[in-house]
């Protein structure tokens, strides 16, 4: 059998399924001894793991290092589905989900969380022998996807992983053969492509879901179900996502690629709900952290909690919110980090070098729930650096999204990543103006616009009308922060609100007191100044910990108790711009 | 010689017991199939390993059972773990013990949790003490096909 050492972190010297590289998380230690064992009577290459905290780092660290993943459902440091997403969404592993709860709902819940299947303990060793399927299955749907597609374009064909496959001892029957051969030819068609990608060599063929692509795919889906808006009085919201009509039928039939297929469609849809209920999950966690109920969540409450959450947010003005809503953005902001082109969150190397310490998607925050988002920062390390990139970047993206998406975020695991882009965006207003206000003043809108662009792209801008432009807004800087938000500031005006209004205006004294210019056509900006005002006095209110920028120069204008609030809106300036990213960029399928 | 195959037999029969008598279910036996060359002890490890890390949450159990009001979903919680570690040994009373514990916990019937907890423990206790005597019998007679081994 050929053998696919090509990125395998161990090459496989015997016939697959043997050296099946598994990933086993249990928090009881008698069982993932048990577990390693019978897994290594099959043959199999174990690593255990008793925090899914670790093993999300270690999937992470290596990408493409494992092919299946075991995972218990009751965990300590974090839900066993919560984990199952993540991995399914950053990693598209299949996952199988163990407890000694056999309870119906809970083996619903499994799979609708994407676990490939469901074991009950005590676990057969006779179960775990056939692991090995889940994975070959999941390549073989990709090859389906691939050979679908007729442009073969943004397809990453690795070649390794197809060899085992090759071997004729799977294919039971003619129909198996097919696909082998069509694999064949598009591998030989790729031979040049990349196959490293990090993932690993047993990276399957499969459709990337590029910034174009995902954008796409998020504007098909707000047009299909999603006709109402967001409206930010927190009382009605409606999250287009969550809508029954949103149908990948519908969604493909809008999307109008003619080599993309409903399949394809539909599993990216599922993550992206899943993607959206678990921010709800946190936004409602955070809420709760402010004071705010937290809510049970489904995919239907995703949007709600997350507008629901921005409107509470401001109307607090509290430290916590503050912090919370900082935190639900650097989670989304994440994402965007990374330059790179081609996003795929999951396996792919970013290519990007400008985020280093950028934790993939969703993960870092997903662990946190809490500040840390702000506090684990590390102080400095990122600072200004990513500046001159997101510079670039804000500038000559303008209003693509495009350019914000290609930042993917690069698995680096850890709140840093929260920092450095949180930093991006602030540089550009800074660059442009290097007035600490400005920055402050785009933060707040960013922040809550990270969260609601989520949910909605296109109906946002209806918002900025009927919102009433704050006046004596801090517009000075505004300009700078222009080009990346240009559609979203929308949902932040709709999430302002009069009391925030009133903070901005009073937080005005703390900063040169500009009127909005008249440069700034959107309301929406003026939106977002306000925001930032309402942010920077949030900030102002509490001591929180920000990352050291690492320029000194840049906040040597503001007065010290404004610092800490102006940190904070740094990483709000760039939630905003990266919001409409961060929905493209972290659905990768 | 003789000896030896008589400690065998004894094994055995205890063995057999354990079965018979409910204290073990089938996962016991994959435990022993697990067992090798390169695991020569496996299944007393396991043991070994079970019982040391289940004393904390049987501790942890002891420790919600006396607050009051009792915090029956913790509770559940505690318990939903402590069976899922049994199951890993096959301690079959053991986990009956904990179902009946989890049931008292989804009505809400406090009384019965503290009742059946000390059903709990103490079939955990016999287990315990039956497998260590097994397994002290299992070293003496030493590896079955050793036939050149003296006592």
């Amino acid at each position: 059998m050929m053998e696919s050492s090509k990125g395998f972190s161990s090459p496989r010297s015997t016939a697959f399924p043997a050296g099946l590289r598994v990933l086993v998380v249990d928090d009881d230690p008698t069982w993932l001894k048990i577990l390693e064992k019978m897994l290594k009577k099959c043959s199999y290459e174990v690593t255990t793991c008793g925090l899914a905290r670790d093993a999300l780092k270690l999937l992470r660290e290596r990408k493409g290092g494992y092919d299946i993943v075991i995972s218990d459902v009751n965990m300590p440091d974090m839900d066993g589905f919560k984990l199952l997403e993540l991995v399914g969404l950053e990693m598209d592993l299949p996952v199988i989900m163990m407890s000694v709860d056999g309870e119906t709902s809970r083996v619903k819940k499994g799979v609708q969380h994407g676990a490939c299947d469901y074991l009950l303990k005590p676990i057969r060793m006779k179960e775990l022998r056939n692991i090995w399927q889940h994975v070959f299955r999941k390549r073989i749907h990709e090859v389906r996807d691939i050979e679908s597609h007729e442009g073969l374009e943004g397809l990453q064909v690795t070649q390794s992983g197809f060899d085992q496959f090759d071997d004729g001892h799977f294919f039971s029957g003619e129909d198996m053969l097919t696909p082998a051969k069509k694999r064949k030819d598009l591998e030989n068609k790729h031979d040049e492509k990349d196959f490293t990608d990090s993932s690993s060599s047993t990276k399957k063929a499969r459709v990337v879901w590029s910034v174009d692509l995902h954008q796409k795919f998020v504007k098909a889906v707000n047009l299909i179900g999603y006709d109402s808006q967001i409206f930010y009085s927190g009382k009605d919201v409606t999250c287009l996502v969550c809508s029954a009509e949103v149908g990948p039928k519908k969604i493909l039939d809008l999307m109008n690629i003619p080599w993309l297929t409903r399949e394809n469609v539909a599993s990216h849809l599922q993550k992206y709900r899943l993607y959206l209920s678990r921010l709800q999950k946190e936004n409602d966690l955070k809420i709760s952290y402010g004071g705010m109920k937290h809510s049970d969540l489904n995919p239907q409450d995703a949007a709600r909690a997350l507008s629901r959450q921005n409107s509470i947010n401001f109307e607090q003005n509290d430290a916590t919110n503050c912090n919370s809503r900082i935190s639900g953005n650097n989670l989304l902001i994440q994402n965007l980090n990374s330059k790179s082109n081609e996003i795929n969150p999951r396996g792919t190397t970013i290519t990007e070098k400008s985020s280093p310490g950028i934790s993939h998607s969703l993960s870092p925050l997903e662990q946190e729930m809490k500040f840390p988002a702000i506090d684990g920062i590390t102080p400095g390390s990122y600072s200004w650096r990513e500046v001159p990139e997101i510079q670039f970047h804000q500038e000559n993206a303008g209003n693509q999204p495009e350019d914000c998406f290609r930042r993917v975020a690069v698995p680096m695991g850890g709140l840093q990543n929260h920092v450095q882009i949180d930093q991006l965006l602030p540089v550009t207003s800074i660059s442009s103006k290097a007035q600490l206000p400005n920055l402050i003043e785009t933060k707040p809108l960013n922040v809550d616009y990270a969260i609601s662009s989520f949910t909605q792209a296109s109906p946002v801008k209806t918002r900025i009308d009927s919102f009433p432009v704050p006046t004596k807004i801090h517009t000075g800087n505004q300009q700078a922060i222009q080009p990346p938000s240009t559609n979203k500031p929308s949902m932040e005006s709709q999430a302002f609100n009069p009391s925030c209004v009133t903070n901005l205006e009073s937080s005005q004294r703390n900063f040169s007191s500009t009127t909005p210019e008249s440069a700034f056509t959107s309301p929406d900006e003026v939106l977002q100044v306000g925001w930032l005002q309402d942010y920077s006095t949030c900030l102002g209110l509490q001591n929180i910990e920000f990352p050291d920028f690492g320029d000194p120069s840049m906040v040597a204008e503001v007065p010290m108790h404004l610092y800490t609030a102006l940190k904070f809106d740094f990483e709000q300036l760039s939630d905003q711009s990266e919001l409409p990213v961060i929905n493209q960029g972290l659905f990768i399928a | 010689m003789e000896r030896n195959n008589q400690l065998h037999r004894q094994v055995a029969l205890m063995r057999q017991s354990l079965f018979d008598q409910g204290y073990l279910d089938e996962q016991f036996v994959q435990l022993e199939e697990l067992q090798d060359d390169t695991n020569p002890n496996f299944v007393e490890e396991v043991v070994t390993l079970y019982y040391r890390d289940s004393a904390r949450l049987v501790a942890s159990i002891e420790q919600a059972l006396d607050n009051r009001p009792l915090d029956f979903n913790r509770l559940d919680s505690y318990m939903h773990q402590f069976k899922g570690s049994s199951s890993s040994i096959g301690g079959r009373k053991v986990k009956a013990e904990c179902s009946q514990f989890r049931e008292y916990c989804r009505t809400g019937n406090g009384e019965g949790c503290i009742r059946t907890f000390q059903q709990v423990k103490r079939e955990y206790a016999t287990l315990r003490k039956k497998l260590e005597a097994y397994f002290q019998l299992a070293r003496q007679a030493g590896p079955r096909d050793t036939a050149s081994r003296s006592t």
